[in-house]
């Protein structure tokens, strides 16, 4: 038997990003967008609550922040590099599809860890093999192969698995 | 209003108006789809977050009071443009679309779409 405050408030966390986020969309903390966002935070949860599938919550807090900053960070400078490709000679350009061995094989990490891989401009994820040991990405600029796998490695899916510790 | 302020926002325009651009300038340069896919979805991150943040500092001045929307926007962009560009190349794959001539390891495109692994003689 599941407690009460487990049923009234089925997903803690969505409850206060609903609230929150309901706030900053209407750019005020008056009592009565409070109000609304505390109904709508409270009402949405119950009714979606079924479609919920439970996934691994995160347990290092400090280094999800930390990893939010690295990806920002990477993505900034390497959005400065793929401008700089874009406008200088294309004949340098060696575009290539590479593979990606990967370690982890839960679903929310999988999609955290493609789209950081999306998300840091020379580097597209194209596809996942069906055993989720590959990952196909695609590279716009391919310097060195063993790099950039040790790079996606070291740099993104460590960090990730620490952050949910799995 | 502030004559700083009013540099900085510009400043802030022009730089993401200039990555927006070259963003759709690569659209046009480059050889193959795969490789366009990283023109948009890419230099524009950068070009909307540069707009983003002249359009927080702006309303917040004019208004008096902190604007925030944009966080929202950037959050939901950030969420939303790699599924795309995953799609996008997934489909690509899948149409079988052709690599430029000097693109490293297309023979992996086929295994790609078999989604099978890199080894695998299937």
């Amino acid at each position: 038997m599941k407690s009460l405050a487990s049923r009234l408030l089925p997903m803690p966390m969505h409850s206060v990003l609903l609230l929150v986020s309901w706030l900053i969309l209407n750019n005020s903390v008056s009592p009565g967008h409070i109000v609304l966002g505390a109904f709508l935070a409270f009402t949405i949860p119950l009714l979606v609550s079924g479609l919920h599938t439970p996934q691994p919550g995160i347990r290092r807090y400090g280094l999800a922040v930390r990893y939010a900053l690295m990806v920002m960070y990477d993505i900034v400078v390497a959005n400065i590099e793929v401008a700089l490709k874009i406008v200088g000679p294309l004949k340098n350009l060696q575009p290539a599809l590479i593979a990606v061995p990967m370690d982890i094989t839960n679903d929310l990490l999988l999609t955290v860890l493609a789209s950081t891989i999306s998300l840091t401009p020379g580097t597209v994820s194209a596809e996942l093999s069906e055993d989720r040991k590959w990952l196909y990405v695609h590279v716009l600029n391919l310097e060195d192969e063993e790099a950039l796998i040790r790079q996606i490695k070291q740099r993104y899916e460590k960090k990730l698995r620490e952050m949910f510790e799995c | 209003m502030n004559f700083y302020v009013e540099l900085f926002v510009s400043i802030l325009l022009v730089t993401g108006a200039g990555f927006v651009l070259i963003g759709s300038v690569g659209l046009i340069r480059l050889p193959d789809f795969y490789t366009r896919l990283h023109a948009p979805t890419k230099a524009t991150t950068l070009g909307m977050g540069c707009l983003l943040i002249a359009s927080m500092v702006l309303i917040s001045f004019t208004k008096g009071a902190p604007s925030v929307h944009e966080l929202l926007i950037t959050l939901f962009l950030f969420i939303t443009a790699p599924v795309t560009a995953h799609m996008l190349a997934k489909t690509a794959l899948h149409y079988e679309l052709g690599f430029t001539e000097k693109t490293k390891g297309k023979e992996l495109a086929e295994k790609a779409r078999e989604r099978v692994s890199p080894a695998d003689d299937a």
